[in-house]
């Protein structure tokens, strides 16, 4: 570029006015939005319409759709109360990550996010199952879980402390989600911590030096400066582990199918029964229409959650 | 592992002993690596010795497993698949999402916000929720039992995400530098292509990182659109696998650890870029 004479660029500044060059970044425009426009309308837009569709037909996937039902199959996912369970469990996820899984992360974060000698090492330990398939964990956990103390890590443990006895885990109705939940702890913890530290990294030192000079200590420090500094991240990490939540399905599905008598069941799991092992095409997409609409409720909220308080970010 | 500890992790925060601190950070390390260990362990073993007591190092290690996962045909074939639906997946993500955000950071136009707001719909709510519409979708246009419905699929849902991470990054770039392209006569397009895009490497970097782990992951497409079995990828293979041998516990274990270490292998080499697409698309999305 360098090269181009000064006779170049009175020839060409001129045109940054007249309609060719216009045309030519119309053009630009059009060619490279193409590619994603078609992408997105054809497998984001598009299935939802069609599901919306879908949603109002009495249908189980084989020909055209012509047992037309109205709203029958959104009423009979409310009356549900399988469904119900799943929503349940899906907000019982939710509360746990936020009072146990965002706070814990906060806590690595605090002491990992800083000067302290290793933090790369336990930072990158911690970080470390995120990259692993839900599949991965979900089958790793289920063998530590095995009931058999003589096969399942967790019972063998449980059998040499004395007055601990060897649990069900995943087969008893009252252990399965927490059971499950400490996965997701372990596999989305690093993640949130991450977050929290990215978002310690853009608070300006000089904030807190000003505060520790005019005397606040430690814990007013934390609780006073620090956390509601990161009220952007802290929002963020929320509303990911709401969307995250709904998104749960290889993790249950692997270790438990939702069971045992849908203790576990989620509503990606309820949707995934329904759809691909009943073959309920018709209910499924009502199914999907509704956790849609849930979802875009949250992220609405957000949105407007995030556009009100500017962060730094 | 209550509220109350973090809580009081947060208290001793400044003046607490560093001796405190990692203590806490050892006990999180042993928690997350435990059952990596185990299934090490456990990978290692005979199906005998795996029976016994499951946490007792195996000494001296046995490769039988190893061999036996390895010697598998189907084991090649997942990871073939996986290979080339990941390779492809990022491929398209990166040049469709940068043409994309080149047009949304560097031109502006009427209707910019509009049609912004409908290439990032896919924020909006997870693949999950959106799985029945597509393979209804995929089941029209003839693709499934098709690793190309699998490409297609991820990269559309990875679209989103992966266009406000490169717009972010590519607003960065200063504005004076694309003015004195055109004034050295350089096009639109070739400012976006010579100066533009090898500016924006890092970022790209960490769009195809996050890509390559999305894509690499991602059980529900190919357990939906794949019936074949030579088609499988590998986290629909390792989920069969357990159904098939969920019997022969050492062996399983062996195919957990030999699917998670081309995972490990890209976790250390790309850590940085992964860390930043994560938090870029997390923080900025």
């Amino acid at each position: 570029m360098s090269k181009k004479t000064s006779d170049k660029v009175v020839r060409i500044l001129p045109q940054t006015n007249n309609s060719t060059w216009q045309l030519q970044e119309n053009m630009t425009i059009m060619l490279f939005l193409l590619p994603a426009f078609i992408f997105l309308s054809i497998f984001l837009v598009y299935p939802i319409f069609r599901s919306a569709y879908f949603s109002l037909f009495n249908w189980k996937g084989l020909g055209p759709a012509v047992d037309y039902i109205g709203l029958e199959n959104f009423r009979r996912l409310i009356a549900d109360q399988i469904f119900l369970k799943a929503v349940r469990n899906g907000i019982l996820i939710v509360v746990f990550s936020l009072l146990i899984q965002l706070p814990l992360a906060m806590g690595l974060a605090l002491i990992v996010g800083r000067n302290i000698p290793g933090r790369a090492f336990f930072r990158a330990i911690f970080f470390m199952p995120y990259v692993l398939s839900e599949v991965i964990t979900a089958v790793m956990w289920l063998i530590l879980y095995n009931p058999n103390p003589s096969r399942g890590f967790l019972n063998a443990i449980i059998n040499i402390i004395p007055f601990l006895e060897p649990q069900a885990w995943l087969a008893d109705t009252s252990l399965v989600l927490p059971a499950i939940f400490v996965v997701l702890t372990w596999k989305y913890i690093g993640f949130h911590m991450l977050l929290y530290i990215t978002g310690l990294q853009n608070i300006p030192r000089e904030i807190e030096e000003a505060a520790l000079i005019d005397g606040v200590n430690s814990h007013q420090m934390v609780t006073h400066i620090t956390i509601p500094l990161l009220a952007g991240t802290i929002k963020t990490s929320v509303y990911l582990s709401i969307i995250g939540s709904l998104q749960v399905y290889a993790l249950v599905w692997i270790m438990t199918r939702g069971g045992p008598v849908n203790a576990s069941e989620v509503m990606s799991t309820y949707l995934y029964r329904y759809s691909f092992v009943r073959f309920e095409l018709g209910y499924g997409s009502a199914v999907a229409i509704v956790m849609l609409l849930i979802s875009l409720t949250f992220s609405i909220i957000y949105l407007r959650l995030t556009r009100k308080a500017e962060y730094l970010a | 592992m209550s509220v109350n500890d973090s809580k009081r992790r947060k208290r001793f925060k400044k003046n607490s002993p560093l001796i405190l601190k990692y203590i806490i950070l050892i006990v999180a390390a042993i928690f997350i690596l435990f059952p990596i260990v185990m299934i090490i362990f456990g990978a290692l073993k005979t199906r005998g010795e795996f029976m016994t007591i499951p946490y007792i190092p195996p000494i001296p290690p046995r490769w039988g497993n190893i061999k036996t996962v390895l010697s598998m045909p189907i084991f090649w074939y997942m990871l073939r698949n996986s290979v080339l639906v990941m390779i492809a997946t990022t491929a398209g993500v990166v040049i469709t999402a940068s043409l994309s955000a080149f047009v949304f950071s560097r031109i502006k136009f009427r209707g910019q916000n509009l049609l912004f707001n409908f290439f990032t719909l896919g924020l909006m709510f997870p693949i999950t929720v959106a799985i029945l519409p597509i393979y209804l979708v995929i089941r029209q246009l003839g693709l499934t039992n098709n690793l190309i419905g699998v490409i297609l699929v991820q990269i559309a849902f990875q679209l989103s995400i992966s266009i406000v991470i490169l717009r972010n990054f590519f607003m960065a770039v200063p504005f004076e530098l694309q003015d004195a392209a055109s004034i050295d006569g350089c096009s639109t397009l070739g400012f976006f292509w010579c100066i533009l895009l090898p500016l924006a490497r890092p970022s790209l970097a960490a769009v195809a990182a996050l890509t390559v782990v999305t894509s690499w992951n991602d059980l529900l497409v190919p357990l939906v659109l794949i019936d074949k079995e030579k088609l499988w990828t590998l986290p629909l293979g390792t989920m069969q696998f357990q159904g098939q041998y969920g019997m022969d516990l050492s062996l399983v274990a062996a195919f957990l650890l030999l699917s998670a270490i081309p995972a490990l292998i890209f976790y250390l080499l790309a850590e940085r870029q992964l860390v930043s697409g994560l938090t870029a698309g997390a923080l900025k999305g």
